[in-house]
C-alpha cells in the first residue's frame, strides 16, 4: 500500500514538473512581477496547455502526498521523492532538448546519493 | 560574467530561496496540521483536511512555492532548479535539530554534505538556463 502510494506520487511529480518547465519555457521569461502583470501571466498561463496538464498531474501527487504523510513520516515521505531527480533529469535532456552536462549529471547524482542517506 | 548574465544570476538566486523556503515551511506545516488520527478515505475527507488551519497556512505557502517555481522554469532550465532547490533538504534537517531538538547523525551530516555539494557544483558551475535568450519577453508583453 504505501509503495503504491510512492509510485503513483512518483509517476504524476515527474509528469507534472516536466510540463510545467515545458510551458514555462514556451511562455518565455517573466520579467514584471507587479500585481497587475502577475495577473495578466497567470490568465496567459490558463490557457497554455502543457500548464493545464501540469497542473493536473501535480494535484495528483499533491493529494497522494498527503495520503503518504497520513501512513508516513515526513522524514519518509520527502526523500523517497528523490527518484524524480533522476526521471526528471534524463526527460530534461530528452523531451525539454535541455544540454545537461557532466556538472549537471554529476550533481543530480551526488544529490540523490545525498537525499537517500539523510533519510536512512 | 556579462551583465545580462549577473542579472539573470542574481534573479535567479532570489527565486530559488523563495522557492525553497516556501516548500520546506509549507510541508512542515502540513504535517504538522495533519492530527495523528487523520483517515484519509473519501474525497471529501481530504477536501476537509484543507481547513485544518495549519494545514491551511501549508496549502497557502505551497501556492507560493508553485507560483515562484513556475516563474524560475520560465528562465532557468528544469535540469539546473531541480539539484539548486534540493538545498530544501538541507534546511528542513536544519530546521528539525534547531527548532525540533532532533538529532542528526553521521551518515544524515555525510548526505547534507553531498547535497550541498552537488547544489554547489551546479549553481556555481552552470548557467541557469542554456537556451541562450531564444525567447525575448516583449512581443507577448506587449499585447496586453
Amino acid at each position: 500500500m504505501k509503495w503504491a502510494i510512492v509510485g503513483l506520487m512518483v509517476g504524476a511529480t515527474t509528469v507534472g514538473e516536466v510540463l510545467q518547465a515545458k510551458g514555462m519555457r514556451r511562455h518565455g521569461e517573466i520579467r514584471d512581477f507587479r500585481p497587475g502583470a502577475i495577473g495578466r501571466a497567470l490568465a496567459v498561463l490558463a490557457r497554455n496547455r502543457f500548464v493545464i496538464g501540469s497542473i493536473g498531474a501535480m494535484a495528483i501527487s499533491f493529494f497522494a502526498f498527503l495520503k503518504l504523510l497520513s501512513v508516513t513520516d515526513l522524514s519518509f515521505a520527502v526523500p523517497v521523492s528523490a527518484v524524480t531527480y533522476v526521471m526528471e533529469t534524463v526527460l530534461a535532456k530528452y523531451f525539454l532538448h535541455e544540454q545537461v552536462n557532466g556538472l549537471r549529471w554529476i550533481g543530480a547524482a551526488l544529490v540523490v546519493c545525498g537525499v537517500m542517506l539523510v533519510s536512512l | 560574467m556579462s551583465s545580462e548574465a549577473a542579472r539573470l544570476r542574481l534573479k535567479t538566486w532570489i527565486f530559488t530561496a523563495i522557492v525553497v523556503l516556501s516548500n520546506a515551511f509549507g510541508d512542515f506545516f502540513l504535517k504538522r496540521g495533519m492530527p495523528e488520527s487523520a483517515s484519509l478515505v473519501s474525497p471529501l475527507d481530504y477536501i476537509g483536511m484543507l481547513f485544518h488551519p495549519w494545514v491551511t497556512l501549508g496549502v497557502a505557502l505551497l501556492v507560493l512555492w508553485q507560483m515562484s517555481r513556475m516563474a524560475l522554469l520560465s528562465w532557468a532550465d528544469l535540469s539546473y532548479v531541480l539539484p539548486v532547490t534540493s538545498i530544501g533538504y538541507v534546511l528542513v534537517a536544519l530546521i528539525g535539530k534547531v527548532l525540533l531538538n532532533e538529532n542528526i547523525s553521521g551518515h544524515r551530516w555525510a548526505g547534507i554534505l553531498l547535497i550541498m555539494a552537488g547544489v554547489a557544483l551546479v549553481s556555481f558551475g552552470t548557467a541557469p538556463s542554456t537556451h541562450a535568450h531564444s525567447h525575448p519577453a516583449p512581443p507577448k508583453a506587449a499585447q496586453s
